[in-house]
């Protein structure tokens, strides 16, 4: 412990030496490209002719244009089906498996885990099939009578938007159980038990013993979700590309059509900003809330 | 006693349904691509027989082994090179001083929870005018810039863990500090190593948004997800067996891996997420 004094005087060469590689490849692909978003969002510039300085005008024109509204209005579903449905599934799971602590969970784990692993579109493919006119949903509903409820799920102006949230409902559902179930794991059984002594039932046992010990699984998750949820690029451009008409549309979408299509870049930039500052925002918030109730 | 055999039932039961869920589509495909074409679809019957065809017209229209390659290539220069440059600046940082430490991983906290969303724009505009666009290099760069923060968090999380002694010990018999990384701490951390370039691995195989948009114009630059997603989107209407015999044709590497190695990547992203 007497050492950090001693290098106190003179720079650690070598510690910097070896940090710094790693930096300026980050300050170069991470750092720079960031803020020359941010530059790019004050201007008016479609790319290859000389730009039009805009200042923050593009930053009005996006926020009052009603197609923005809905998409991110349609984020707010998403984040409906990509957080709060999943986290409700996990934490009711996990309380009902805390009860008993079943066997054989490391087989469980890697089937409910297997969204995380596979591609986007992968899933996408698998989807679209389930949706299908003539795919598993429609000839299940068939099968048990109830033809007139069939339809093109991705393509029908009521379904397509709840149809897509269940596929992120189930991309994410896995990880919320195995995360809260692995942290349950770590809450002291004895916590349980005396909550059953003293005749809590199982909603109170949730509120007072789960919820409680699985604060950081909570955060993590949350953050996970709400970032996935919030940007939702890949399945929506691999489905229905914002359709029909534009009842799925999502603001990453509107970033690559306004940008790489109707090469509107400054248009494009204010959207990527704004999504930015987003998710950066509630990943912070997320984070604050944590670690307030984590030291009172 | 009745009671917590039916709660025990009920466990199974929810952990066997959530199961069942997570694996429908995937089965769902599989059955699909082995259907012949004149076989009638639905979702639940079985189909005649394995009709290997779909395979083979997927192979052979869709470029997947030019896509394969390119994914390949991709990915392992993105894991060597962020597993190497992680590990020295995470070694690095150990040395350095508490406020400067928590000043650099505030800086690399951004990138880890930014989207590439924020990025994308300046990062075609950026290989456009280095005339790396449509290249190999234009995926590599920025997915090593994107998974540095974690590979760092990763490894500065594992470097806290090894006991100050083992490392004083190392001084004391004279070895120097690149001696200790290279002969003490890199064995020591190489299951830790291991499982962060195995989920490197898997980001960047799965990464989409990135060569949508840098390598637009090379099919040879073309990683596996772009290729199936515009091999299915050519198609999508028109024989759903072979965009089905495409997909799991991309999935399958991934889920071998996934067999052989799964307890070291759920571990691996379980932990890692809540290590923070």
């Amino acid at each position: 412990m007497a050492s950090p004094a001693v290098r106190f005087q003179r720079p650690d060469v070598l510690a910097w030496t070896l940090v710094i590689p790693a930096m300026i490849i980050f300050a170069l692909f991470v750092l720079y490209p960031l803020t020359r978003t941010v530059w790019l969002s004050l201007w008016e510039w479609d790319g290859l002719t000389p730009a039009t300085w805009a200042g923050l005008g593009n930053y009005p024109n996006v926020l009052t244009d009603p197609k923005m509204h809905s998409a991110f209005a349609h984020s707010l579903v998403f984040l409906f089906f990509y957080t709060v449905i999943p986290i409700t599934i996990g934490i009711t799971i996990t309380a009902v498996i805390m009860r008993t602590n079943p066997r054989g969970q490391m087989t469980f784990r890697a089937i409910l885990f297997l969204p995380q692993i596979l591609s986007t579109v992968v899933i996408a493919v698998a989807w679209r099939w389930i949706y299908a006119p003539d795919g598993p949903i429609n000839s299940l509903l068939s099968a048990i009578g109830f033809d007139q409820l069939t339809r093109a799920w991705l393509g029908d102006f009521d379904t397509a938007l709840p149809s897509l949230g269940i596929i992120g409902t189930w991309i994410v559902y896995g990880f919320c159980m195995i995360l809260f179930i692995a942290g349950a794991q770590k809450i002291p059984r004895e916590l349980f038990e005396a909550a059953r002594i003293d005749g809590a039932g199982a909603l109170a046992e949730i509120r007072h013993v789960l919820l409680p010990g699985l604060r950081r699984e909570m955060t993590v998750v949350l953050i996970f979700t709400i970032t996935l949820g919030l940007r939702n690029f890949d399945i929506v451009w691999n489905t229905t590309q914002g359709g029909p008409g534009t009842t799925t549309t999502v603001p990453s979408l509107y970033i690559y059509q306004e940008t790489f299509l109707y090469r509107n870049v400054g248009v494009g930039a204010t959207i990527s900003v704004l999504l930015t500052i987003i998710i950066l925002a509630t990943t912070g918030i997320t984070m604050a809330v944590r670690n307030r109730r984590g030291a009172s | 006693m009745t009671h917590y055999v039916s709660g025990k039932a009920a466990a199974y039961g929810f952990l066997i349904l959530g199961s069942l869920i997570a694996l429908y589509p995937v089965t769902s495909v599989l059955l699909l691509s082995f259907k012949a074409p004149d076989e009638k679809l639905s979702g639940f019957s079985l189909p005649r027989g394995i009709h290997w065809d779909n395979y083979l017209q997927a192979w052979t229209r869709g470029g997947f082994l030019q896509a394969l390659t390119a994914s390949v290539i991709v990915a392992a220069c993105v894991v060597t090179v962020t597993v190497i440059l992680a590990v020295s600046a995470a070694y690095g940082l150990s040395q350095l001083r508490r406020p400067i430490v928590l000043a650099i991983l505030g800086i690399l906290l951004i990138g880890l929870v930014m989207p590439y969303e924020a990025t994308i724009i300046s990062l075609y505009d950026m290989m456009r005018s280095l005339g790396l666009l449509n290249s190999l290099t234009a995926l590599i760069l920025p997915q090593i810039a994107m998974s540095l923060p974690f590979g760092i968090f990763w490894m500065t999380a594992f470097f806290a863990t090894v006991p100050p002694a083992l490392r004083e010990a190392a001084y004391t018999d004279g070895a120097t500090r690149l001696q200790t990384l290279r002969f003490i701490l890199i064995p020591l951390a190489f299951p830790a190593i291991a499982t962060l370039g195995i989920l490197l691995f898997l980001f960047t195989w799965n990464e989409f948004l990135l060569p949508l948009v840098l390598v637009p114009d090379n099919k040879s630059a073309q990683t596996v997800p772009l290729v199936l997603s515009f091999f299915s989107g050519n198609r999508r209407n028109s024989e759903p067996p072979v965009t089905a015999a495409a997909a799991v044709l991309v999935a399958l590497p991934i889920l071998v891996m996934y067999v052989v190695l799964q307890r070291r990547m759920i571990q691996g992203i379980v932990s890692g997420a809540t290590k923070e």
